[in-house]
């Protein structure tokens, strides 16, 4: 039987980058197969070429043996090709059974493709409901309209952008016996995920890239995660240390008994949340996006205001009515979860975007700009979190994600904040610049200061944090010490299910 | 009886009133749920009451003169569609010069025509019309175009709803990316929304060019195109509530000439003001809820396309 998708010599290139460069994949039937690389690696172009966003420069792709083109989403859908995005493409304001039909471009009634959905959801165990809007539906919901709306058009190929990033343990459980089903009844899956845990547990074979080449093949259940992440890493990888330190200190970041109603349409209404957290402590809260994440940091960073002012307190003073400077002022930083438009300005330099918010720490005298000093802050970030930019004057949208993230932390860092918030700090970074967060983050706690992480990694907030409270529905777990709870049970309560003999709505003892 | 005979003569008078609102506000209405925001409706309705008021008397046929004025409309829509969709201008600033452009060229093309004389649309439609009763009669003696804005309304709610591509024109309007990663054609789509936003507007013009006051002066369309523009946004995009708000408007606008007439002793500044201050009043009053008017804006309304590959 020839492969269902082979690609051969792939080449596409970019102004000034290669992205792919000669390229070879082949992906048999039946065959869950694993695209592994770090961010920039060019598994986003490959998958674009196959789903026909983009055209190669050069090389040739073989569907089941026959030479094909695929000039766009269309032609890639008619071969038998799907594709779940990373970032849903899905309409909010339309119901789950529009949605679907706009992505199947049919003819057919919705009435009909109303039934024809149930069934697949019957069949897969993916339970959707046809008449709901899209923005009522949690993101794992989300994701099974994707889903069922790629099974519909009986895919030969499923191409899985990062599918498990939103989802609980749980949830990737479910998805993931959907893929193996799938795969039994012969239709391929690319999977690309930057879990390698999944990999192992999900895929046959892996195809690995590094700078736009194909640098090596493994199966993924034979080979170790140490070894899978050095072949994309391109040689050995850091271990991040944690020092700890282990007196009790005392509380630098507060939250009394606040309730909030969302002030936007598809947000989550705060229930009751009650948390502190004290200096040399990090803090994970985990839980799956919009459960509360952005509405919690929004709260804290000043971005929204609380009714009561002692509500919020930041190292002890009462907070809630001060804006994000005004609790800047009083040793509080922030990373915010999008870093161009939030964490950074694109158009700035670097420099000029250290200075946003490090320009209390004396780099402005007299009203004056001290342009030499900022420029040194930008330089000494640069260096200490190696971060890959065209130099101090590069503009902050010409940087990769992974690096803008870096660029970030280090300047939130470098005002030695004695309080730390991180909103997702290692998402869409790549393996070597999450270590190094990582490992700057538990330095900054060594130090003295208290951080708290916003996190839809689990094993992120594992390997980090002092304690873990979870998010669901707006309402907030008691944090449990890390090592007096699992992945397991945080994951229920994630899903939410409540924890054995506790209920998360007691405010926690301090 | 008299009674009767007065609140036909206010409907037909409101309806009248409304037709140009409708008609351009519906195009204006489709352009905006596609994504586009065109602010050049008053300029494509004055080209489209100049245009068709020439074509009519030229050619002696109002039909021929309607779909000029169409023609005009739509033609200075593409302009509008070319620079904002495929060279990416601002739209806001874009579509302002479009109305200053209309205002001027249709005084340009219209200036040896002010003051011609032109019998109006005919009303003769209806078969047997004398032997209806008289108020009936009132009613067929409105002009063919005040039925389109009647049905106008039924239409549009029909397609945006429960047609596919009334379905595919709110999903570009909401995500023109999500809708071009789906595989369709985002600006094609929107040039065919900008086109008919255009014609529609040009229709308008000419309804009042041909039909409400048969003649043309310059700068006849007098604010209407604004009046429709902020009728779309405070209707929250919804057809029915877009209709509700032009009959509105159109009432007032005829309850204040019965006032004049009947002599009330306030300024007619303060009366000729009515009609705006109701007609936002009562919008703003079903639109405030923040959450429905989220819920139906066009999330993508304004933000120029671009596909990156």
């Amino acid at each position: 039987m020839p492969p269902r998708l082979r690609l051969t010599g792939i080449t596409k290139r970019y102004a000034a980058t290669l992205a792919n460069s000669d390229v070879n994949l082949t992906i048999g039937p039946g065959e869950i197969h694993a695209l592994l690389g770090e961010n920039g690696a060019g598994k986003s172009t490959l998958v674009k070429i196959i789903y026909g966003f983009v055209r190669p420069d050069s090389g040739e792709i073989a569907w089941e043996g026959e030479p094909v083109q695929i000039p766009d989403p269309n032609a890639a859908r008619k071969l038998g090709v799907g594709m779940v995005f990373q970032h849903f493409s899905l309409f909010e304001s339309l119901t789950v059974a529009e949605n679907i039909a706009l992505g199947l471009g049919a003819t057919e009634t919705i009435a009909e493709l109303t039934k024809r959905i149930e069934e697949i959801s019957r069949r897969y165990g993916l339970a959707v409901t046809p008449t709901r809007h899209v923005h009522h539906l949690s993101v794992g919901e989300r994701q099974r309209v994707e889903i069922v709306r790629c099974l519909l058009q009986s895919p030969r190929l499923l191409i899985m952008d990062e599918p498990t990033s939103v989802l609980t343990p749980q949830e990737a459980e479910g998805l993931f016996d959907v893929l193996r089903r799938l795969s039994s009844e012969g239709c391929s899956v690319l999977y690309i995920s930057h879990k390698l845990e999944e990999i192992k547990a999900l895929c046959e074979r892996a195809t690995v890239l590094r700078g736009g080449r194909v640098v090596g093949h493994c199966d993924p259940r034979i080979s170790s995660e140490q070894q899978m992440a050095e072949m994309m890493i391109g040689g050995a990888l850091p271990v991040a240390h944690r020092t700890s330190a282990l007196h009790e200190g005392a509380p630098c970041l507060q939250i009394e008994r606040l309730s909030l109603p969302a002030d936007e349409p598809f947000g989550t209404n705060l229930r009751d949340i009650s948390l502190t957290l004290r200096d040399g402590e990090i803090l994970g809260v985990a839980g799956v996006a919009g459960n509360g994440q952005k509405e919690i940091l929004a709260v804290l960073s000043g971005e929204r205001l609380s009714p009561d002012a002692g509500s919020v307190r930041v190292c002890g003073t009462a907070a809630g009515h001060l804006g994000p400077t005004a609790r800047r002022r009083l040793g509080l930083a922030f990373i915010p979860e999008e870093r161009i438009g939030r964490g950074a300005v694109g158009e700035f330099s670097l420099t000029e975007n250290g200075l946003l918010t490090a320009y209390g720490s004396g780099f402005v005298r007299g009203g004056l700009i001290r342009f030499g000093a900022i420029a040194q802050y930008a330089r000494d970030i640069i260096k200490r979190f190696v971060v890959k930019a065209a130099g101090i004057e590069a503009r902050g949208s010409s940087l990769s994600g992974g690096n803008m993230q870096k660029f970030i932390v280090g300047r939130e860092m470098g005002t030695n904040p004695r309080v730390l918030l991180a909103a997702h700090p290692t998402w869409g970074v790549d393996i070597g610049a999450a270590i190094a967060i990582r490992q700057a983050l538990m330095d900054l706690a060594a130090a003295g200061s208290g951080v708290l992480v916003v996190s839809e990694d689990l094993a992120e907030l594992f390997e980090i944090s002092d304690k873990i409270a979870v998010l669901f529905h707006g309402r907030l777990s008691v944090p449990k010490p890390t090592n007096e709870t699992s992945i397991e049970e945080v994951g229920l309560l994630m899903g939410g299910g409540t924890e054995a003999g506790a209920s998360p709505v007691v405010a926690h003892a301090a | 009886m008299h009674e009767v005979e007065i609140a036909v003569a206010i409907a037909v008078a409101t309806l009248r009133a409304a037709t140009p609102l409708m008609l351009a506000g519906f195009g204006e209405l489709i352009t905006e749920r596609s994504g586009v925001l065109n602010l050049g409706v008053e300029g494509m309705m004055l080209m489209g009451a100049s245009v068709g008021f020439i074509g009519t008397v030229a050619t002696g046929s109002p039909i021929l003169g309607l779909l000029l004025a169409m023609l005009a409309g739509a033609a200075l829509a593409l302009v509008f569609g070319v620079l904002t969709l495929s060279l990416m201008a601002n739209q806001v600033a874009t579509g302002l010069a479009l109305t200053i452009f209309g205002v001027g060229f249709s005084a340009l093309v219209g200036v040896n025509w002010v003051g011609t004389p032109l019998q109006g649309l005919s009303t003769d439609i209806w078969p047997s019309l004398s032997t209806a009763p008289p108020m009936v009669q009132q009613l067929m003696l409105l002009d063919p175009l005040v039925w389109v804005a009647v049905l106008l309304p039924f239409v549009v709610q029909w397609f945006i709803y429960r047609t596919r591509a009334g379905m595919i024109l709110r999903a570009v309007g909401e995500s023109s990316d999500v809708a071009h990663a789906l595989g369709y054609s985002v600006l094609r789509i929107r040039y065919f929304a900008v086109l008919f936003g255009g014609a529609m507007s040009g229709l308008a013009g000419a309804y009042l060019s041909l039909a409400y006051s048969p003649m043309w002066s310059e700068n006849m369309v007098a604010g209407r195109g604004w009046i429709a523009l902020a009728l779309v946004v405070f209707s929250t995009w919804k057809p029915l509530w877009l209709a509700l708000g032009s009959l509105l408007f159109g009432f007032v606008t005829i309850a204040q000439f019965q006032a004049e007439g009947l002599g009330l002793a306030l300024s007619p500044h303060l009366l000729a003001m009515l009609p705006y201050i109701a007609t936002i009043v009562v919008l703003v009053l079903i639109s405030r809820d923040a959450t429905r008017l989220k819920l139906n804006a066009p999330a993508a309304l304004g933000r120029p396309f671009h596909a990156t590959a």
